[in-house]
């Protein structure tokens, strides 16, 4: 769309600047808007790479550096350490913690942002889902924790509600601070966050497509199968990989949630990095750079499988 | 911005008058007392080096923690420095990476208040420069570095903060916490590897089970069996969840729960406890910057702090100050103030880590409290 645009007005400046017999006035203001324009652009690009730079790679770098400097010289320690029991268990837990939120989220974002915001749904509808979903994916941390608390807690208001109708919660093996509670919590901010980033996609799916797989006699499992579900997966795939990324830099909500007893990685970085007990910042570093590293293979697969997902398309 | 920064000085302007007559009031309580303390610590040339610099940068200083919101607004009335206080949450580990990082820059600390663990890794690095306040013969020897690069100001131990609204038998003892009436009602203000008191309830814990400041495994094995019994909730305890009720037993420093009884009092009725056996407490140490952008105005600040009318106030604010019984015993203490503590039998027990038991009971909690612990 912008580079024939950008053709244009180019052309527009150079050709009459040539015919002397013009007017000089219109374009040399066009040149100068132009010019203009362009040196906006490269200061905004300039503008970007300063702040990726900054943000992204020095720290980046700071981490991959600080994880093997110790005390005398470079040392492995501290990258090792990420091997024994409990920083493995921490790897582990925040991996399928995030996995599976990413995963349930993510089907049940993708099930009701198709319920909600498809051409056939009323706009009451939509529009209560899309601003529900607005506050509940921007709603986490200590708040939420707590919030959970007074609803779920051993004293909270359903579990004390459902024990008066007899049942009780606790009594079938389910707690709020267990894995399966953090996994719960989790799912509130995790599916509306999938249900906002998803919508577009669903609501680009068009009619004619459906109508034209049933005029050649597709069945709705069918238009699924072959059309509807393809198109949508590789956006679905990458929404995934940002749930993924979302539960697992979580850090607010699980503090608050079980004081660390789970252990998962960020908790793990905030104990040895800003505690009042221990203090290791190499480890801290050490444990950074192993959650950049599940990232990057978590990307990497979801290149992997979009590649393999999106071949038709081209 | 700036509007509100003014907001917020003419806030802060209003709340010291308040507390200045609240000094005021505590000085009429003891007359002589500030004399006696200015006594010991007038240095002429030191206040006027300090008036000098005009300034003083602290950190990591809660209004609500051990009164420093009184503290801080009599100091800058004393001697009329202007105090910026910087992340008043910030943990030690902060402070420390605030004085390497600062370094310089005209907003460095000046002054730290970090745990003893800490202060050993500040003195190993070089970040602080040794300095005696004249009060620092009544400093308890097991509490200072001999060279002076670091020394505590104020102790807690580990108590029992009880609603009673929710609780109806208040718990005196560690053994007591075991019982069923408080299912889901027992909590730590945070992970005992992250936040110090849990990690302080812990070690108490062990003391009154059978261990000892060698040996912190049984505290972890107390917990364990509460967590079985499902007494224990890993909710990081907080004041408004004491209040509410979502955490009516948390074990936290004396200090923050007699703060906190004060607090809502008229609301809700806190009880706090020191339980019977296993008195465990810990202290700050306070240290000077090395790179303090204001050198003379810190070691005032030292001198402020532990004169005897600095040590009241951290009492006022239920902490107790490190020359508690060298004040006891000159009895410049006022009644009316001691009435308000708890009663002070169980303090006799007190049982203070060391750096090497520190660092051991640390690698065992990271070894076993997640393993053993489970909800």
């Amino acid at each position: 769309m912008s580079s024939p645009d950008r053709a244009e007005t180019a052309a527009a400046g150079v050709v009459p600047a040539v015919s002397p017999t013009d007017g000089l006035a219109p374009p040399m203001g066009s040149r100068l808007g132009d010019g203009l324009a362009r040196a906006l652009q490269r200061l905004l690009v300039a503008a970007f790479f300063v702040y990726i730079v900054a943000f992204l790679l020095l720290p980046s770098a700071e981490v991959l550096v600080g994880a093997f400097r110790g005390e005398h010289g470079l040392t492995l320690r501290y990258v090792r350490e990420l091997l024994t029991q409990r920083y493995a268990t921490a790897f582990a837990n925040s991996v399928e913690l995030s996995l599976v939120t990413a995963l349930i989220g993510g089907v049940c974002g993708l099930a009701i942002a198709y319920l909600a915001v498809s051409p056939r749904s009323p706009h009451w509808l939509r529009t209560a889902v899309t601003s529900f979903s607005g506050v509940a994916a921007n709603f986490a941390g200590v708040p939420l924790a707590f919030a959970f608390v007074s609803t779920l807690g051993t004293m909270g208001l359903l579990t004390l509600w459902l024990q008066r109708m007899g049942f009780d919660l606790y009594a079938t093996g389910f707690s709020l601070f267990s894995f399966s509670g953090l996994a719960v919590t989790y799912l509130y901010f995790q599916i509306p966050l999938m249900v906002i980033i998803i919508s577009p996609a669903v609501q680009a799916l068009r009619r004619e497509w459906r109508e034209a797989a049933r005029n050649l006699g597709a069945t709705p499992w069918q238009y699924w199968r072959y059309v509807g579900l393809p198109i949508l997966m590789p956006s679905t795939l990458a929404a995934m990989v940002l749930l993924f990324g979302n539960a697992f830099a979580a850090y607010a909500t699980p503090y608050a949630l079980t004081s660390g007893n789970i252990a998962l990685v960020p908790i793990e970085i905030g104990n040895v990095l800003s505690g009042n007990v221990m203090s290791s910042p190499q480890l801290g570093k050490a444990l950074a750079l192993g959650m950049i590293a599940v990232m990057a293979l978590a990307m990497g697969a979801y290149a992997l499988l979009q590649r393999r997902i999106s071949r038709w398309q081209r | 911005m700036s509007q509100n920064e003014q907001q917020r000085g003419r806030r802060a302007f209003l709340k010291m008058g308040v507390y200045t007559l609240g000094a005021g009031a505590l000085g009429g309580l003891l007359p002589g007392l500030g004399s006696r303390a200015m006594a010991a610590g007038t240095d002429e040339a030191l206040i006027k080096a300090a008036r000098h610099e005009g300034r003083l940068n602290v950190i990591a200083l809660p209004p609500n923690w051990a009164n420093y919101g009184e503290i801080i607004p009599a100091f800058h009335h004393k001697y009329g420095l202007r105090v910026t206080s910087a992340s008043p949450n910030a943990s030690s580990a902060e402070e420390l990476q605030a004085i390497r990082t600062l370094k310089g820059q005209s907003r460095a600390p000046d002054v730290v208040d970090v745990g003893p663990s800490f202060a050993l890794i500040g003195q190993k690095e070089g970040l602080f420069v040794p300095y005696k306040v004249p009060t620092w013969d009544s400093i308890p020897e097991g509490m200072k570095d001999p060279e002076g690069h670091w020394y505590g100001d104020y102790f807690g131990v580990i108590s029992f903060g009880v609603n009673t609204r929710v609780v109806k038998h208040v718990p005196h003892s560690w053994d007591d916490l075991k019982r069923p009436e408080y299912k889901g009602q027992i909590a730590l203000n945070g992970n005992p590897l992250r936040a110090g008191a849990a990690f302080g309830a812990v070690w108490a814990a062990a003391l009154g089970n059978g261990g000892s400041l060698d040996d912190i495994t049984p505290g972890i094995e107390f917990f364990a069996d509460l967590a079985k019994r499902g007494n224990y909730i890993p909710i990081a305890a907080r004041p408004a969840t004491l209040e509410s009720g979502q955490t009516p037993i948390t074990v936290d420093w004396d200090y923050l729960n007699l703060a906190y009884r004060k607090k809502f009092k008229g609301r809700v009725a806190i009880d706090v406890r020191i339980p019977e056996t296993g008195v465990f407490g810990n202290y700050y140490c306070q240290a000077v910057s090395r790179f303090a952008p204001n050198p003379s105005a810190a070691r005032l600040w030292q001198d402020f702090i532990y004169s005897d009318e600095g040590q009241l106030l951290y009492l006022k604010g239920y902490a107790h100050p490190a020359r508690f019984n060298d004040m006891v015993a000159r009895g410049v203490i006022p009644e009316s103030l001691m009435a308000e503590l708890p009663p002070s039998e169980p303090y006799k027990n007190v049982r203070f880590p060391n750096a090497e038991q520190t660092k051991k009971a640390q690698d065992t909690v990271g070894k076993l409290w997640q393993k053993m612990v489970r909800t």
